[in-house]
């Protein structure tokens, strides 16, 4: 297993281009922050920041997502994930950094540029809804449109796009408040796709809703984004819908970013003890592949094959009945390893036979 | 909390020093008290040393007014267009052209505005409130009150989208500068609110004369502050993520403001216009003094006549017209806040609006046909009945048979509550109470406030107002007394029946929206005029918010709370003793300020029935319009306000943080 380990890890390299990245972000709360931070230049320890007296909602983060890419920031709350979405998209100001929008700085653009920036690239769902109560369902999403001056028959037919799109059809004239939680998200959702944006931040966008209507969002996101492929900036505090979704994840913690990588990443080789911590309850078989079991082929005598990131859970029903071990195969068809079940069974279970991975 | 069993045995517990400290200070005060004779100068602030401050202010006064008259005629002018406009059309008819000859255009129909006004409630709150509001305009029309009261509305309906707009944008701008709220917007709306009715009156006489135009002025400035406030406060609660969202759809500061924070404000801003609504009424009634005419003039005048069936009558078309107008924008504002609900798609005004449609169309019939039909221009008088005579035949009947019961209420209350509490006050030494009053100060929040208080005071003294001061402080303080000691008992039963609350609220919702003039008629007509008088309407004026912020202290300490304690096994009379009253204390504390607040503004007004404080000052400074005089006794008035105000927001404030 400790060879599979090796294996597993190996980050695949992403040809896709940078979308957003942050390089350095600090964002402090206390007196002279600024000049702090600048005189450091853009390096401080947590105990520097307690001696001055400031808050560091954001410390030093360095991240980059790629276009096209779910990127999840996960941590629990006061751990600064709201504080860097809002970095991001600048409704907060960083106090140190640079946030680049396809290589170019977010941070030393005009207002009018910004202004600009948001109204057609970017999109935001907000954790509450944020839906205004004086507009019905179309006039909500017609809003953003509306403010870029698009006169009403337009946007209005672009609306009735994005209603059928989220699957609100019927209810174009009602009220925010006469509506349910999950439908006035699905409003949110479709207010903020309305403008065609091509990063779309969600901020803990189904943390307000029951666990059932939180599932059949999840579903309804994952649906949409493999019709409109977004980048997307996901801010949750929930870990399992953070491994639903994503395909990265960033943990945070006191403002700091602990660890990025894949959820399988996180589950196999956690940076640190508090990430380990996220992910003892993770049901492993859906998060782990077949390349982090797997182990070099002891025979040829395979029942079956499987791809090397076909996760465990797709394939351990039908393992354990036949008895013995799967081919993990590469784009070639040649075999690079096996599974074998009692490998799976191990996994299952829980049991740490090597005390490698488990 | 504070835990008073393990205080180390070693420190002094900060109780006990403040409570050596004011022993000391009272001590020195009784001393002060004993040598009045060779320390008069602090007792009574000698008159040879008084700041003529009332000198300067009239100088000013006069300079504006000479130098100024280009701008405030102007100013006349132009707002006398839309008020005579109104005026025309509710209450007097257009003329145009002279003499014989003029063309008589009629104003509104009587009937029409009743429909209209039964359509408005119908729409605003279904049918109950539709005649409601319908059955209380109907009723000015048939006692025969109508052309006052569409005088009084007029004025309303002219001042409040003045005041409106202006809170508006005055809210706007204290919101987005905070160093404009601190240091402009906040001491001014405190010096507005606290500023005695009366003292409002004064410049604008001065400056614009007596006319319903200065009279509308007056009301304007009155009433704008309650909009101020919620324009702030509606801003500042829209939840941070609508702000946000706006800036993320791209939305410029401007379409921010407009499109977003300010509609998705609007039931605060609806409860700001409600109150603004209110306040104008109040203000209208009392600035017949100046020219307002209407419904407030002829209480006045019925007043000084003495005639208190007629002056009883006019003030219960004041209430009518006061509760049709709050019960109508209070449901507005409800409706608001309550959130929209979509109607079927229809374009069209007549499909959208229903009753507007209707109102328009009532009103244009019933006033076209007022030109052939008389009895739809005026009430016919064979249709109004008057119960003036039957009020008076009432009080004759209560004065002959009771009183000698009466009588020795009224002379005992003064002879052996009144008067030695007045003499204790007005023998006060002054310096004594500006030392008092700035060690309280210093106590509840430090240095600051205890500067401001003492000023204040001194202020009261140096201009030569001392004992009028503590005049008004006397009967203030004992009609603020009186108030409490009825509305907080009161308060607490309806905290804890809440079929008592039931019958209790609908009686002190009543109270609150009359305006002050109408407390005085009833009062006069048994106990004449005089303190009693002042004392006995000050305190039902003064009583509501006793009783309302006691009922809502009670209620809104957590159910959570109050289950640990049934739990952990407290008697009902311990879970009240013990969980409810300490936590409901700082609430409680600032309905005694409101209280307070409230009295000092009635006794102002009791001035009308001859008492002998500042607030006769300022009526006989109105009368002579001797602005100077005025002014600094409004000042003294307000100042007395502010320090009630200041040291127990202070005190609830520490209650408060101690939870």
């Amino acid at each position: 297993m400790n060879t599979a380990v090796e294996v597993g890890h190996v980050p695949a390299k992403d040809a896709r281009p940078v979308k957003l990245a942050c390089r350095n972000v600090w964002k402090l709360f206390g007196s002279d922050a600024e000049n702090f931070i600048k005189s450091r230049d853009g390096r401080a320890s947590a105990d520097e920041l307690q001696q001055a007296g400031l808050v560091g909602a954001a410390r030093a983060v360095d991240l980059e997502i790629r276009e096209g890419e779910i990127f999840i920031i996960m941590g629990l709350s006061g751990s600064g994930k709201s504080t860097l979405v809002r970095c991001m998209s600048r409704l907060v100001e960083p106090t140190f950094g640079k946030v680049e929008f396809e290589g170019k700085n977010l941070l030393t653009i005009s207002d009018a540029e910004l202004i600009e920036l948001r109204r057609h690239r970017m999109g935001m769902v907000f954790q509450n809804f944020a839906l205004l109560p004086h507009l019905n369902v179309l006039e909500n999403i017609a809003f953003p449109l509306s403010v870029q001056g698009m006169d009403r028959v337009t946007r209005e037919a672009r609306a009735r796009e994005v209603i059928d799109l989220v699957g609100l059809g019927g209810r174009e004239h009602f009220y925010p408040r006469e509506l349910s939680g999950g439908q006035q998200q699905r409003v949110g959702i479709a207010r903020s796709l309305a403008t065609k944006p091509e990063i779309w931040f969600l901020d803990e966008p189904f943390s307000a809703l029951d666990p059932l209507i939180r599932r059949e969002m999840q579903d309804e996101l994952m649906r949409l984004q493999a019709v409109l492929h977004k980048t997307i900036v996901f801010i949750t505090h929930d870990f399992d819908e953070a491994i639903r979704l994503a395909d990265r994840i960033a943990i945070m913690k006191d403002g700091e970013v602990i660890q990025i990588g894949t959820p399988e990443e996180l589950v196999v080789n956690p940076a640190t003890d508090y990430v380990a911590e996220f992910t003892r309850d993770v049901q492993r078989a859906k998060v782990i592949s077949a390349r982090s079991l797997m182990r070099p082929c002891a025979s040829d005598d395979h029942v079956d094959r499987v791809a090397p990131e076909d996760r465990i859970s797709t394939f351990s029903a039908r393992l354990i009945s036949a008895g013995r071990p799967f081919a993990v195969v590469n784009g070639t068809g040649k075999p690079i390893g096996e599974v074998t079940p009692d490998a799976v069974i191990d996994l299952l279970a829980g049991i740490d036979r090597q005390g490698a991975t488990v | 909390m504070t835990i008073a069993a393990d205080t180390p045995a070693g420190r002094v517990r900060p109780v006990q020093k403040w409570l050596a400290v004011w022993a000391v200070a009272l001590a020195a005060v009784v001393v002060l008290a004993l040598f009045r004779d060779s320390l008069f100068w602090a007792v009574n602030y000698p008159a040879d040393h008084v700041v003529p401050i009332a000198d300067w202010v009239s100088a000013i006064m006069n300079w504006l007014k000479v130098n100024l008259s280009w701008l405030t005629r102007s100013i006349t002018t132009i707002l006398g267009v839309p008020l005579n406009f109104a005026l025309d059309l509710l209450a007097k008819s257009f003329k145009i052209g002279h003499g014989a000859d003029a063309i008589v255009l009629p104003r509104l129909s009587w009937i029409g505005v009743v429909i209209a006004a039964f359509l408005a409630g119908h729409a605003a709150g279904g049918r109950n409130l539709g005649l409601l509001v319908g059955g209380c305009f109907l009723y000015i029309a048939l006692f025969g009150q109508w052309t006052s009261a569409m005088l009084t509305l007029a004025l309303i309906a002219i001042a409040v989208p003045f005041c409106i707009v202006t809170g508006l944008f005055l809210g706007i701008w204290a919101w987005r500068r905070p160093w404009a709220e601190k240091l402009f917007v906040a001491p001014a709306l405190d010096l507005m609110q606290t500023i005695p009715t009366f003292a409002y009156l004064i410049p604008m006489l001065l400056l614009f004369g007596n006319s319903p135009v200065s009279a509308m002025i007056a009301t304007a400035i009155f009433a704008t502050p309650p909009m101020v406030r919620a324009t702030m406060l509606g801003l500042s609660r829209v939840p941070v993520e609508i702000g946000e969202f706006s800036e993320m759809a791209g939305c410029t500061a401007r379409q921010k403001l407009w499109r977003v924070l300010l509609p998705s404000a609007r039931p605060t801003l609806m409860v700001g216009v409600n109150q603004v609504i209110m306040l104008a009424l109040n203000m209208v009634i009392i600035a017949s003094m100046i020219g307002a005419g209407g419904l407030g003039y002829d209480v006045l005048l019925a007043l000084r006549a003495l005639k208190v069936g007629e002056a009883m009558e006019a003030g219960l078309a004041i209430v009518a017209l006061a509760i049709a107008l709050d019960r109508l924008s209070q449901a507005l504002a409800r409706r608001q806040a309550r959130g929209h609900v979509h109607v079927e798609a229809g374009a069209g005004l007549l499909r959208r609006y229903p009753h507007l449609a209707l109102a328009l169309v009532v009103l244009a019939v019933t006033t076209l046909a007022g030109l052939f039909i008389p009895a739809f221009a005026d009430v016919p008088k064979a249709i109004t009945f008057t119960t003036a005579p039957a009020w008076k035949a009432a009080v004759t009947w209560i004065t002959i048979n009771f009183f000698d019961a009466i009588e020795v209420f009224r002379v005992t209350l003064i002879l052996y509550v009144l008067n030695p509490v007045r003499a204790f006050c007005e023998g006060f030494p002054w310096l004594g109470a500006v030392f008092l009053l700035g060690l309280a100060g210093y106590q509840l929040a430090g240095a600051r406030l205890a500067i401001l208080i003492a000023a204040l005071t001194a202020f009261c003294a140096v201009t030569g107002l001392w004992e009028k001061t503590m005049a008004t402080v006397y009967l203030c303080g004992i009609s603020a007394f009186v108030a409490c000691l009825i509305g907080i008992p009161l308060g607490l039963m309806a905290s804890r029946s809440d079929r008592f609350e039931k019958i209790i609220t609908p009686i002190i919702d009543t109270l609150q929206v009359l305006p002050s003039f109408c407390f005085i008629i009833p009062v006069v007509m048994l106990f004449r005029v005089g303190d009693v008088t002042a004392m006995i309407a000050t305190v039902a004026f003064a009583v509501v918010p006793a009783i309302r912020y006691t009922n809502h202290g009670i209620r809104q300490v957590p159910p959570g709370l109050i289950e640990a304690a049934v739990v952990s096994g407290c008697t009902r009379r311990q879970t009240f003793w013990k969980v409810q009253l300490p936590l409901a204390l700082p609430e409680i504390m600032l309905g005694i300020n409101q209280t307070i607040l409230m009295a000092l503004a009635m006794i102002i007004i009791c001035a009308m029935i001859g008492t002998r404080d500042l607030g006769q000052e300022v009526f006989i400074a109105l009368s002579k319009a001797d602005s100077g005089r005025g002014i600094v006794a409004g000042l003294a008035i307000a100042f007395i306000g502010i320090i009630a105000d200041r040291l127990f927001n202070a005190w609830s404030a520490r209650a408060r943080a101690k939870l």
